[in-house]
């Protein structure tokens, strides 16, 4: 059952997964994370550095990881995990596969006509909401520990946030480098 | 050399070489199906990149699709698609099977603690740099605001949010242009 509703989510989220790999998180974050538990908080944010950090699209990475995960998770074996990983990523795959044969087919003249272009600029800011919600989503105890909980990990993962944000944002340091560097600053702060 | 292998090899050889995500891959992209094997002409390129941009799913998959299409019908395009997938999906997997076993190693704990809080601002960051992009005015701020609050408060599934702005925008072109 669990291959049959990984095939179903992933499917979905290729399907609806507008605006690159960073828009596509907030729905795959959502269904993963919030809907089905597949993955915690903390493993999918893991995800996503590991993402940044090796070759190719944050959306097939994640699929893989988290069909490899979620099977392992509800105690199947391990070929049956590899087998997880690659429905994820197929059905991922899949609604693009035929989208695109079907605009290569008939659409491609329709896709610069006044209606289509109105129903993509009304998904641009859309696509902006989406993102603002999967950061929203993502502060929470997992990533950053609590005042109560721990007091010392939280406010360095406060600052190590912000410091991430002012780096990337106005900086310009690559975010490979910036993970790198609060690697480092992890390694040195928090080891016990 | 068999057409279909050697597109296949090619989105194989883009798909290990980008770092970073879909639009790290277009120069690459460009310099091996454009400058190098001259599937596409630069034009079409151009106007492929701006409809895969456009539409829903990994940018890489789509431009993959498209230029396979273009080559040798469905057949090409499932070639290259494979070809773009392939290495990210053999790379994630190796490391999902052996990462479970450092999840726990002290010191590897300690790093993704403090990698944890800068990947949430690597989030944060590009949802400033599009909603610029998308030339917000104080008509339209309104759509990613209620968009996020739905997510975030009311736990609204994202699709149903993209469904709505989708026939919003429909309606919208109808209608009122």
């Amino acid at each position: 059952m669990i291959f049959f509703w990984l095939f179903v989510t992933f499917f979905e989220i290729g399907l609806f997964g507008f605006g690159g790999g960073y828009g596509m998180l907030s729905l795959i974050q959502n269904e993963t994370v919030e809907h089905w538990h597949w993955l915690s908080s903390s493993e999918f944010t893991d995800i996503v550095a590991i993402s940044q950090m090796t070759p190719g699209p944050i959306g097939i990475n994640s699929a893989t990881y988290c069909g490899y995960t979620a099977v392992k998770n509800a105690g199947f074996s391990m070929p049956m995990a590899v087998l997880g990983s690659a429905t994820a990523t197929f059905a991922l795959v899949l609604p693009s596969l035929i989208l695109m044969i079907l605009i290569s087919k008939m659409f491609m003249k329709y896709m610069h006509t006044r209606t289509v272009e109105s129903v993509f600029k009304a998904l641009r800011p859309t696509v902006v909401g989406l993102l603002a919600a999967a950061t929203l989503l993502l502060c929470t105890r997992d990533n950053f520990s609590t005042p109560t909980e721990n007091l010392w990990q939280f406010c360095i993962s406060c600052f190590l946030f912000a410091a991430s944000f002012y780096g990337v944002k106005v900086i310009k340091i690559n975010p490979i480098h910036m993970i790198l560097f609060s690697a480092v600053a992890g390694l040195v702060l928090f080891y016990e | 050399m068999n057409i279909y292998w050697e597109s296949f090899k090619t989105f194989f050889k883009i798909g290990i070489f980008t770092l970073g995500g879909g639009y790290a891959m277009i120069p690459l992209i460009e310099e091996e199906v454009v400058n190098k094997k001259q599937w596409v002409s630069k034009d079409e390129m151009l106007d492929l990149i701006a409809i895969a941009q456009s539409c829903p799913g990994v940018f890489a998959i789509n431009i993959a699709t498209f230029i396979g299409y273009r080559l040798k019908k469905e057949r090409g395009a499932i070639a290259t698609t494979i070809g773009t997938a392939l290495p990210s999906f053999m790379i994630i997997l190796l490391i999902a099977m052996f990462f479970h076993q450092f999840e726990d190693n002290r010191i590897v704990a300690a790093i993704f603690k403090g990698i944890r809080p800068a990947v949430v601002a690597l989030i944060a960051v590009p949802t400033f740099n599009l909603g610029k992009r998308a030339q917000l005015n104080k008509w339209t701020i309104w759509i990613p605001i209620a968009s996020a609050l739905l997510i975030w408060l009311l736990g609204v599934s994202p699709i149903w949010i993209i469904i709505a702005a989708g026939i919003g925008g429909y309606i919208y072109g109808r209608v009122v242009v």
